[in-house]
């Protein structure tokens, strides 16, 4: 089976525990974390998560909503798109 | 594949910050097959077709907005100019029994908006169409979902000046009998109009077109505007730059989200609308992308090489991300819709006069303003006339949405609520042009449609 790529994208404040608590609901979910990239950009904290959501134990709404939930917590926003719309804008 | 961060975060700005949306997803609906002589059964047609392919369309867009982050703001249909299919069922009475049907399937689907109640007039109207126009006034006033439409010139035929004059009461019958005149915001009447334009209340699908069809309308003014804003000091050649390459990445969006949605519904692919559409949300306003140019307020001198710049590197963006731009692809500056639009008119920086001059460099025509509801139906006539006549001369498409509110004058405002947003009442020239418009007949085709 091919890789479910998709991209989570955390914008706020840095703060202690981003990546674990992230990484720990992913876990909770069976998403596989390919690749993980920061940096700091018009004065937010950005964090891009590359994810496979090919063994993925629950739907993508649910997982979004979760990930929404976690960053409404931790005072961020968090973002979930497929991969086709970064490939679509980004690459000819 | 890698994406930097950069990137991933800049998609994901547009979304969160800068309102990017697929403004509508507009399905055109063949009804020709539904005709029958009992008028019952073909109502029920009507109502079914109508209703199944509404269903199924909202079911197919919810999966792909949370795929992809991109909200997909409208879901609509369009359908054949009922007009056509009204020929030999064509009473007032039929005409507002099928305006019903057809809202009803809009609502029990949870559709905004069903288009293409209207007729194709351009060299002439039909005992249907007559009776169409006739029936306007109570077809506006029985329904809410329900948007008409009415093309009455074009570069080839000339304009039918003899149907324009008949608006004039129309509308003003219309105004008086929709809540703050907001029926008239239903109702469009173009030059040119394309067949595939997803975008209300113009919206219908065209004769030439497959059984059923998805266009869609792509938006994204508080994009622009961000990226803009970010380049105060590029000169015009760069500034074009930008826009285009910020709208090709808004439309590869927009064709992305339509493909995938087209393949889900097993229906035809139609258009991508690479218009700019506001909204009245804060920033999302083509008026403000104008400002943050260095223009104090749209309607200033300088204000039309602002949107000809504008829309010049819109639809060059927009060209090279889809083999398959259509339908309107300008930019919208309705009044009552744009935040940006509505300040410039209260403060006194936008007129009518330099409305009219706006749409003649690119947007689609004079869009959701109102005027005192004393104007003279003769006045109505002249203003739609004048903005169609650009139309045609230019070889384009120019529309006009006129809102005569019973008992405002102008400097006042009136709040349509919800998408329409709320307009200030335009000053209209108070002098007579009565005697041309009653000379009645048809402009000729013109010299620039004589290409063969």
């Amino acid at each position: 089976m091919e890789k479910e790529l998709l991209f989570i994208t955390v914008i706020g404040q840095d703060k202690k525990g981003i990546v674990a608590r992230i990484s720990n609901l992913l876990y909770e979910c069976n998403v596989n974390i390919e690749d993980i990239s920061q940096g700091i950009m018009e004065g937010y904290f950005i964090m891009t998560m590359a994810v496979d959501m090919r063994e993925a134990n629950r739907d993508l709404e649910a997982i979004g909503s979760a990930l929404q939930a976690l960053g409404k917590d931790m005072g961020m926003t968090i973002q979930i798109q497929h991969q086709n719309v970064f490939k679509m804008m980004h690459r000819i | 594949m890698r994406f930097d961060v950069e990137e991933v975060f800049e998609t994901a700005s547009m979304t969160l910050h800068q309102n990017l949306d697929i403004r509508t997803t507009t399905l055109g609906v063949n009804l020709k097959d539904c005709i029958d002589s009992d008028f019952a059964a073909f109502e029920e047609k009507v109502y079914s077709k109508v209703n199944g392919h509404a269903q199924e369309l909202i079911a197919g867009a919810r999966p792909l907005e949370i795929k992809y982050g991109i909200p997909i703001v409208n879901k609509r249909i369009a359908v054949t100019p009922v007009s056509l299919i009204m020929e030999t069922h064509c009473t007032p009475e039929k005409y507002v029994s099928m305006a019903r049907t057809l809202d009803r399937a809009a609502r029990d689907a949870g559709i905004d908006f069903v288009g293409g109640f209207g007729a194709l007039v351009q060299k002439g109207l039909t005992r249907s169409d007559a009776v169409l126009v006739e029936a306007l006034p109570s077809v506006l006033a029985a329904t809410e979902r329900v948007c008409a439409f009415l093309n009455v010139g074009s570069t080839h035929a000339g304009l039918n000046l003899d149907a324009v004059n008949l608006l004039g009461t129309m509308l003003k019958e219309t105004a008086r009998r929709t809540p703050n005149a907001s029926g008239c915001a239903r109702f469009v009447v173009f030059v040119n109009a394309p067949e595939d334009n997803p975008f209300m209340a113009g919206a219908y699908h065209g004769v030439g077109e497959p059984d059923v069809t998805l266009n869609i309308g792509i938006s994204g003014p508080g994009v622009v505007r961000s990226v803009v804003e970010k380049n105060r000091d590029c000169d015009l050649t760069q500034l074009s730059e930008i826009i285009k390459r910020t709208v090709f990445k808004i439309t590869r969006a927009g064709e992305l989200v339509g493909r995938e949605l087209a393949r889900n519904l097993g229906v035809p692919f139609g258009i991508v609308d690479i218009s700019l559409a506001s909204t009245t949300a804060p920033g999302d306003s083509v008026a403000k992308v104008v400002e943050a140019f260095g223009i104090e307020r749209i309607g200033a001198h300088g204000s039309t090489l602002a949107i000809a710049l504008l829309m010049d590197a819109v639809k060059k963006g927009g060209a090279m991300a889809s083999g398959n731009v259509g339908g309107l692809s300008g930019t919208f500056i309705p009044v009552s819709e744009d935040a940006g639009m509505i300040e410039a008119v209260m403060q006194g920086a936008l007129s009518l006069d330099k409305l009219e001059a706006l749409t003649a460099v690119c947007s689609v025509g004079l869009d959701m303003f109102a005027i005192p509801g004393d104007t003279p139906e003769e006045t109505i006539a002249a203003i739609i006339a004048d903005e169609l006549a650009i139309g045609i001369i230019n070889d384009k498409t120019t529309a006009v949405r006129i809102i005569p509110v019973p008992g405002k004058v102008a400097g006042e405002i009136v709040e349509f609520g919800g998408l329409l947003g709320a307009a200030p009442v335009m000053r209209v020239n108070p002098f007579s042009s009565g005697a041309f418009m009653r000379r009645g007949g048809r402009l000729p085709s013109t010299v620039t449609s004589l290409r063969n």
